[in-house]
């Protein structure tokens, strides 16, 4: 292809326009596929919005399910699920997040590396093992013989949110420079002290956003409280000694009854979830991009 | 992962020469913190298969090829659940393979900036959306439009196909299983991968590109090439998450007891037989079987995830950017 004639000739060529058509077409399929993501997505939650809408309103938060009654029922709500969840949510969040935020402490600034590697293999095969596995786990150990309690569901989300908290945790850790640690001890500062109080400040923004991020993700998960808070009644009760409503079973029980009228009140149920979990993770997110880049500018 | 002081340990602080208590605390606190995972795996893992003995002692691994599951006859057997969570998780697994690594190439290799700003938080807030929320959807919504809409179109035109032989008569099926399994795990590895292609150095792309290879030549033959061995991890994780799932899968999938060939037809999975029997089990036979079934669950859910984090981390050291 010394000469321009021939170049030319080369990107002429069938063999070329064979190359350059295959390349369009495999853009093109990159590119629906990206649309055709983004269009569930929507069609998800425009369904859920849609069906969902008609159950908001004041009484749906502020009263309770109503049994089922012919003609015209009594005004019926979810406000014992939206105040079980809370309850069974903040349960998790106060046994994961402390425990979660010293195990990367540690796995972040003393374990030797193997040991490290070991533990955190440890936490990312935990991660994996299926919610509903979690929740046998906690009704063979817990429940049986000794029956459901809020308590014993937030256990078992605390268990899927541990691993989240301390892997989320690990990765601000090791943004931290080693060169703010070196200071701190050169001034003779402890390990501990410099530990908590100048490494651990620099990383509370990615805490509070991966802490955030885990919060959304198990508010919504079901199947680690079937077994373990999901014998309930139809009163508001805030006793974390027994078992509490909570959103996503009451989503779960009532979509499998024929009636319409819970129907309605699942999608309702169902648009407080989402609007909830993803308001907060886009929240998160956002937070997490800012905060990120103020540690990377001060490196 | 870098350590501040190459000396851990309380060993270490006091060959020092001064013994700080503070720092003793810390340590022993947070080791206790970081043992947690490995004692709560071990605690898992005892827990539930002592609860299984009994019914792993009377059905041994008979248990695994017998397709009953019957309270009057005393006679559990998971197979019909294993068949159904084979055919399920790979269903979503062939779906959401291509469809996946299309969105990775598309948010690393082809979007701007502008729209890959939007477009991959986008696709993260699809793997944010409650699996009960997903499933009340798929039973509602996606089901009735698998009996009106898509069955009736494969079946009348791929009808041939044993997967597609029957017709539905309810929303509850197979196929709405897998559809659903596919919006989940469809995220999943699609982020995996899109890190994955991220990580090819530019060097490797460019340089293809400047021997005349077009995008998705240089796509196939430097970027796959690279990715390959995360691919696969990405891919295992997907796989035992659509194993896994047991709340958006009972929702769906019709909880029948029966092998068929045909996505048309309702079955059930392991996971989606645990939570659909949550209400109660009659007897303690049942009980054990249940937990039998989250044995297998546990067993295949180990080895899924220790082989893909192993891949994982040797990718990791290969280019370690960090």
């Amino acid at each position: 292809m010394s000469t321009g004639a021939s170049t030319s000739d080369f990107f002429r060529s069938e063999r070329m326009r064979r190359r350059r058509a295959t390349n369009l077409l495999v853009e093109l399929l990159a590119v629906a596929a990206a649309l055709l993501a983004v269009a569930v997505l929507v069609i998800v939650v425009a369904s859920v919005a849609k069906r969902g809408a008609g159950a908001i309103n004041i009484d749906f938060f502020t009263k309770t399910p109503t049994l089922l009654t012919f003609g015209n029922p009594p005004p019926s709500g979810i406000a014992n699920a939206i105040i079980g969840t809370a309850i069974i949510v903040g349960i998790a969040v106060l046994m994961a997040l402390p425990i979660g935020i010293l195990a990367a402490i540690y796995l972040n600034e003393f374990a030797p590396k193997r040991l490290a590697n070991v533990l955190t293999l440890a936490l990312d095969v935990l991660n994996g093992v299926p919610a509903i596995v979690i929740g046998i786990f906690v009704f063979v150990f817990l429940v049986v013989g000794h029956g459901q309690t809020a308590i014993k569901g937030g256990f078992a989300l605390a268990i899927l949110m541990l691993p989240l908290v301390a892997r989320s945790t690990q990765e601000v850790l090791a943004l931290v420079p080693d060169s703010l640690r070196e200071a701190s001890l050169a001034l003779g500062a402890a390990k501990w002290r410099t530990t908590l109080s100048v490494v651990l400040p620099q990383t509370i923004g990615g805490i509070v956003t991966g802490a955030t991020l885990a919060t959304a993700r198990i508010a919504g998960e079901t199947a680690p409280l079937l077994f373990t808070t999901s014998l309930v009644g139809n009163d508001i009760s805030t006793d974390p000694s027994k078992p509490l409503a909570s959103l996503p079973l009451f989503i779960f029980n009532s979509a499998e009854q024929a009636d319409p009228k819970l129907h309605e009140q699942a999608w309702g149920a169902a648009l407080v979830l989402i609007a909830f979990v993803l308001v907060v993770s886009l929240l998160a997110r956002v937070f997490a991009l800012r905060s990120r880049r103020r540690l990377a500018g001060e490196r | 992962m870098a350590t501040a002081t190459p000396s851990a340990g309380p060993a270490a602080l006091q060959r020092r020469g001064r013994f700080r208590p503070g720092d003793a605390i810390l340590y022993v606190v947070t080791l206790v913190a970081a043992l947690s995972g490995v004692v709560l795996l071990g605690l898992i893992a005892r827990e539930v298969l002592a609860d299984a003995w009994p019914a792993m002692h009377k059905f041994g691994f008979h248990f695994l090829t017998t397709t009953a599951w019957d309270q009057n006859k005393k006679l559990f057997g998971a197979e019909s659940f294993i068949f159904g969570t084979a055919v399920t998780s790979f269903g979503a697994l062939l779906l959401a393979t291509p469809i996946s690594i299309a969105i990775a190439l598309f948010l690393s290799e082809l979007a701007p900036r502008g729209i890959r700003a939007v477009v991959t938080p986008l696709v993260e807030m699809l793997a944010a959306v409650p699996s009960v929320v997903l499933g009340l959807w798929g039973i509602l919504v996606l089901g009735p439009f698998i009996v009106n809409t898509l069955a009736p179109a494969l079946h009348g035109t791929l009808g041939f196909l044993p997967i597609f032989s029957t017709k539905p008569s309810v929303g509850s099926n197979v196929f709405a299983a897998i559809l659903v399994l596919t919006i989940m795990i469809v995220p999943i590895i699609s982020s995996i991968c899109r890190e994955l292609f991220l990580g090819v150095p530019t060097e490797l792309k460019d340089g293809a590109l400047a021997l005349g290879a077009t995008r998705w030549e240089m796509i196939r033959g430097v970027v796959f090439p690279y990715a390959r061995a995360g691919i696969a991890a990405a891919l295992i994780l997907g796989l035992g998450r659509a194993v896994g799932e047991a709340i958006a899968v009972t929702q769906v999938i019709g909880n029948n007891v029966a092998i068929h060939w045909s996505l048309f037809e309702s079955g059930d999975t392991l996971a989606s037989r645990i939570a659909s029997q949550y209400q109660g089990a009659d007897t303690a036979l049942q009980v054990h079987s249940l937990v039998y079934l989250a044995v297998i669950l546990l067993v295949f859910s180990l080895v899924a995830n220790v082989l893909a984090q192993i891949i994982v981390r040797r990718v990791a050291g290969r280019h370690s950017v960090r």
